[in-house]
C-alpha cells in the first residue's frame, strides 16, 4: 500500500512504458494485443491512482502539499534548479483520478468504436502517449516541468485529431489546433521567463533569511505560492502582467475566447479522443494551470479580473453559439467551451479569503469530466450507429438504442443542473461562490448560461432520441456493443453520484498559514431556486420547441430573427474574421512584402555574388585553351620568374 | 672548364624546352624531353667530376635517370600510340581537351 506513496511515477510511467512497447513492437504485429495492453497499463495506472487518491485523502493531513518523488533534471545554479518530479496535493490527487478514470474508459470505448478501423494500433498508441503526457502535466510540482508537459498534450492533440490524415479538413482541424494553442504558449512561456527571473531575484533576497524558501527554486510551485514571496513579487509591479501570459496559455488550452476557435474544429478527431482530450482532460488544463497558481493569482486582483470576465463571456458565447449547431459533436464542442468559461470565473470571482470559487471550480471540473465524456460517448455511439454527425438526420432513437438514450438523458439532466445529478452541485457552488462574493453580473450571466445549457443540451437530446427518424440511416441503427456500453454505465453511474462528494472537506487553496475554511456549505436557497428554475426553463422551452413531431415552431422563430440567427449560426464569424485577419491582412499586406524581400533582396544579393563570381571566372578560364603546348609555355614562364624572384631577393 | 660543361648543358635543356614548345608531332616532344633529361644527366656527372672528384654519387645518380628516361619514354610511347589508334594523328596542337 505504502509502495504508491514512495515511488508514484509508476503512475506515469505505465502509459509511457505501454507508449514505448505498444508503438514500436506490438502495433505492427497485432493491433488487438495492442489495444489490450494499451488498455491494461492505463487501467493499473487508474488503480494505483484512485489507491493514491484513497491514501492520501483519508491520511493524517490530506491537505498538505508534499513532493514524494523527484530528481534534478536542469542545473543551472542554486535557486534556480529545474527538478522532475511528482507533486501530491489535493488537486493533483484528484486530477490523477479524473484523467485515468476517464482515459481508461475511453480506451475501453475505443475498442468497440474504433473497431473495423485501419489505424486501431496507432490510435491506441497516442492515446497512451496523451495519457501520459497529462499525467506528467497534472503532477508537476514546478511551472517548467508543466510547460514541458503542456506541449507534450499538445503534440498528442495534434496528433489524435489529425487521426483521419487522409481527410482535408482534419489535417486542417489539426494544424489550427497546434498553431492556436502554439500561439497561446508563446506568452505562456514569455510569463514563465518572466516569473523565473522575478522569482530568482526574490529567491536570492529572502533565501538567506528564510529556511523554507532558500530550499525551494525559483521556479516549484511551493515558492511561487509562497505568501512571504508573493508579497515581494507584487511590489516588483510585474506579477500581474506575468500572470496574465500565463493565462493567455491557459486560455489557449482551455479555448477562452478569443482563441476558442480552435476546439469546434477539433471535433474532426475521433468521437473518443474528443471525449478525452477535448472534453474531459486536456482543456481543462488551463483552469487546472491558473487554480495552481490561484495564491498567485489572488495576490494579483487586476490578473483575476481578466480571468473571471473572459470566463464568463466565453461562457455566454458559446453558450449562444451552441444553440443554433446542428452537428451533434460541435454542440458538445461550444458546451464543453461554456464550462471552461464557468471553471474560469468561478475561479476568477475566488480569491484567498473566500475560496468558495475555487472549491466550485475544481468540483465542477470534476464532474464535468464525467458527464461530458458520457456525452461525448453517448453521441459517439449514436454516430457510430447512423454514420452522421448531423442532428437533423437522427430522430427516433430511443427505442432502437434503448441504454444509450437512458445514459445521454442522465448526461444532459446532470449538465443542465437537475437535481439530484452531478452538474447540480456543481454548478450550485459556482453561483453560490459568485453571489456570495458580490459578483452580481457573474451570478446573473451564470444563471442565464445555465439556462441555455439546459436548453441546448435538451435540444440535441430531443432531436436525437425523440420523434421519428428523418433518413434511412436511422432505421438501421442499433445498440452498440457492450464494451462500449459499459463506459457508458460507469461513467452514467459517477454523473449522477460525483455531486455528493463533499467537495469542500477536501480541495480549498493551501495556504501555509493558519488553516480556516468554512467547511461544508449549505444550500443557499436563493440559488438552488433560481439555478433549478433556470434549468427548468430551458428544458421546457427545449421541449416546447424540439419535442414537437413537427417543427414548424422552431421554423417560425428561426424566420422571425431570421438575421440574428444565421450570425449565430455562423458562430458571430469568427472563423471568418481570423482567416480574414491572416489571410488578407497579415499574409498579404506583412507576409506578402517581407517574402518579396527575401525573394528579391536577400536572395537577389547572395544570387548576385554567386553570378560575379561565376561571370569573372569565366574570363579566367579562357586562358585555359587546352593546348598541351601553351600550357607548356605558362609553365616555363612560370618557372623563369620564380626563378628570377628567387635570385632577386638572394642579392 | 667546368663552365663550358654547364654551358653545354644549359644549350641541351633550352634546345629541349624548345623542342617542348614549339613540335607539333607528338614524338619530337618526347625526343624534347629525353634532351632535357639529358642535360640534368649530364649536369651531374660533371659536378660529380669537377666538385667531389673522390666520390660517384653523381655518376650513380645517372644511371638512375637513364633508367627512368627508358622507363618515361616507354609509357609516353605507349599513350602516343593509343591516341594515334583513336585520333590517327599524333599531331598535338589537334589535341583541346585538357580544359576546364
Amino acid at each position: 500500500m505504502h509502495m504508491i506513496l514512495n515511488s508514484p511515477w509508476i503512475i506515469p510511467a505505465l502509459p509511457l512504458l505501454s507508449f514505448i512497447i505498444v508503438g514500436l513492437f506490438i502495433r505492427p504485429l497485432s493491433p488487438k494485443i495492442a489495444a489490450v495492453v494499451a488498455t491494461l497499463s492505463v487501467g493499473c495506472s487508474f488503480l494505483l491512482s484512485l489507491t493514491l487518491a484513497w491514501l492520501f485523502f483519508t491520511g493524517p493531513n490530506p491537505s498538505q502539499l508534499s513532493i514524494p518523488w523527484s530528481f534534478e533534471w536542469l542545473r543551472f545554479q542554486p535557486g534556480l534548479n529545474i527538478q522532475m518530479g511528482f507533486l501530491l496535493d489535493p488537486i493533483s490527487a484528484m486530477m490523477l483520478v479524473v484523467v485515468t478514470s476517464v482515459s481508461f474508459l475511453v480506451h475501453l470505448y475505443s475498442m468497440g468504436y474504433m473497431h473495423d478501423d485501419p489505424g486501431y494500433g496507432r490510435f491506441f498508441t497516442y492515446l497512451n502517449l496523451f495519457t501520459f503526457s497529462m499525467l506528467g502535466l497534472v503532477i508537476s510540482p514546478n511551472i517548467f516541468q508543466m510547460y514541458v508537459f503542456w506541449e507534450l498534450v499538445g503534440v498528442s492533440s495534434f496528433l489524435l485529431i489529425g487521426f483521419y490524415y487522409e481527410k482535408p479538413s482534419a489535417v486542417a482541424a489539426s494544424k489550427k489546433a497546434f498553431i492556436v494553442t502554439r500561439f497561446a504558449d508563446l506568452g505562456f512561456l514569455v510569463g514563465i521567463l518572466l516569473l523565473g527571473f522575478l522569482g530568482y531575484q526574490v529567491q536570492q533576497k529572502l533565501g538567506s533569511s528564510d529556511s523554507l524558501i532558500a530550499g525551494l527554486q525559483s521556479l516549484d510551485f511551493q515558492f511561487l505560492t509562497h505568501p512571504t514571496v508573493l508579497s515581494e513579487l507584487s511590489n516588483t509591479g510585474f506579477l500581474a502582467i506575468a500572470l496574465v501570459l500565463i493565462y493567455i496559455g491557459a486560455a489557449g488550452k482551455s479555448a477562452m475566447f478569443p482563441l476558442h476557435i480552435w476546439l469546434p474544429d477539433a471535433m474532426e478527431g475521433p468521437t473518443p479522443v474528443s471525449a478525452l482530450i477535448h472534453a474531459a482532460t486536456m482543456v481543462v488544463a488551463g483552469v487546472y494551470l491558473v487554480a495552481r497558481m490561484f495564491p498567485a493569482f489572488s495576490t494579483a486582483p487586476s490578473a483575476l479580473e481578466v480571468v473571471s470576465w473572459i470566463g464568463l463571456f466565453t461562457s455566454a458565447f458559446a453558450a449562444i453559439i451552441a444553440c443554433t449547431q446542428d452537428d451533434i459533436k460541435r454542440v458538445l464542442a461550444f458546451s464543453t467551451l461554456s464550462q471552461l468559461g464557468y471553471m474560469m470565473f468561478s475561479l476568477g470571482v475566488a480569491n484567498l479569503e473566500h475560496p468558495l470559487g475555487y472549491t466550485a471550480s475544481m468540483f465542477h471540473l470534476f464532474t464535468h469530466a464525467f458527464f461530458k465524456a458520457l456525452l461525448f460517448l453517448g453521441a459517439g455511439a449514436v454516430i457510430h450507429a447512423v454514420h452522421t454527425n448531423d442532428v437533423w438526420d437522427m430522430g427516433g432513437l430511443r427505442k432502437k438504442m434503448p441504454i444509450t438514450h437512458a445514459t445521454f438523458l442522465i448526461a444532459v439532466l446532470a449538465i443542465a443542473g437537475v437535481w439530484p445529478l452531478a452538474g447540480f452541485f456543481s454548478k450550485d457552488e459556482i453561483l453560490t461562490a459568485a453571489l456570495e462574493g458580490g459578483h452580481y453580473v457573474h451570478f446573473i450571466g451564470g444563471l442565464a448560461v445555465a439556462g441555455l445549457t439546459a436548453f441546448y443540451m435538451a435540444r440535441i437530446y430531443f432531436l436525437t432520441f425523440w420523434g421519428k427518424g428523418r433518413t434511412k440511416a436511422t432505421d438501421h441503427a442499433h445498440e452498440a456493443p457492450f464494451v462500449m456500453l459499459l463506459p457508458l454505465l460507469i461513467l452514467s453511474v459517477l454523473s449522477i453520484s460525483a455531486g455528493w462528494i463533499p467537495f469542500a472537506q477536501y480541495i480549498h487553496p493551501l495556504v501555509q498559514s493558519a488553516q480556516e475554511h468554512s467547511g461544508h456549505h449549505g444550500l443557499n436557497w436563493t440559488v438552488v431556486l433560481s439555478g433549478s428554475s433556470m434549468a427548468a426553463i430551458g428544458l421546457l422551452m427545449s421541449w416546447f420547441l424540439y419535442a414537437q413531431n413537427d417543427f414548424n415552431r422552431v421554423n417560425n422563430w428561426i424566420s422571425n430573427f431570421q438575421g440574428l440567427y444565421q450570425v449565430i449560426k455562423k458562430k458571430f464569424y469568427f472563423d471568418e474574421i481570423y482567416l480574414f485577419i491572416t489571410h488578407k491582412i497579415i499574409f498579404r499586406l506583412i507576409a506578402g512584402p517581407i517574402a518579396w524581400f527575401d525573394r528579391h533582396a536577400v536572395d537577389g544579393s547572395v544570387n548576385l555574388t554567386g553570378d560575379a563570381v561565376q561571370k569573372s571566372s569565366s574570363i579566367i578560364t579562357l586562358i585555359q585553351t587546352g593546348q598541351l603546348q601553351t600550357y607548356g609555355v605558362w609553365f616555363v614562364l612560370g618557372t623563369a620568374v620564380t626563378l628570377i624572384f628567387f635570385w632577386m631577393t638572394l642579392l | 672548364m667546368l663552365i663550358s660543361w654547364v654551358l653545354v648543358s644549359l644549350l641541351l635543356f633550352s634546345l629541349g624546352i624548345y623542342g617542348v614548345l614549339t613540335r607539333r608531332s607528338a614524338v619530337g616532344l618526347l625526343i624534347s624531353v629525353e634532351l632535357m633529361l639529358n642535360a640534368a644527366a649530364l649536369n651531374l656527372v660533371v659536378f660529380n667530376r669537377f666538385l667531389f672528384a673522390s666520390r660517384m654519387d653523381g655518376q650513380i645518380l645517372t644511371i638512375f635517370v637513364i633508367a627512368l628516361a627508358a622507363a618515361e619514354v616507354l609509357i609516353g610511347m605507349a599513350i602516343l600510340v593509343m591516341l594515334f589508334r583513336r585520333k590517327k594523328s599524333v599531331d598535338v596542337t589537334q589535341l583541346s581537351q585538357l580544359k576546364h
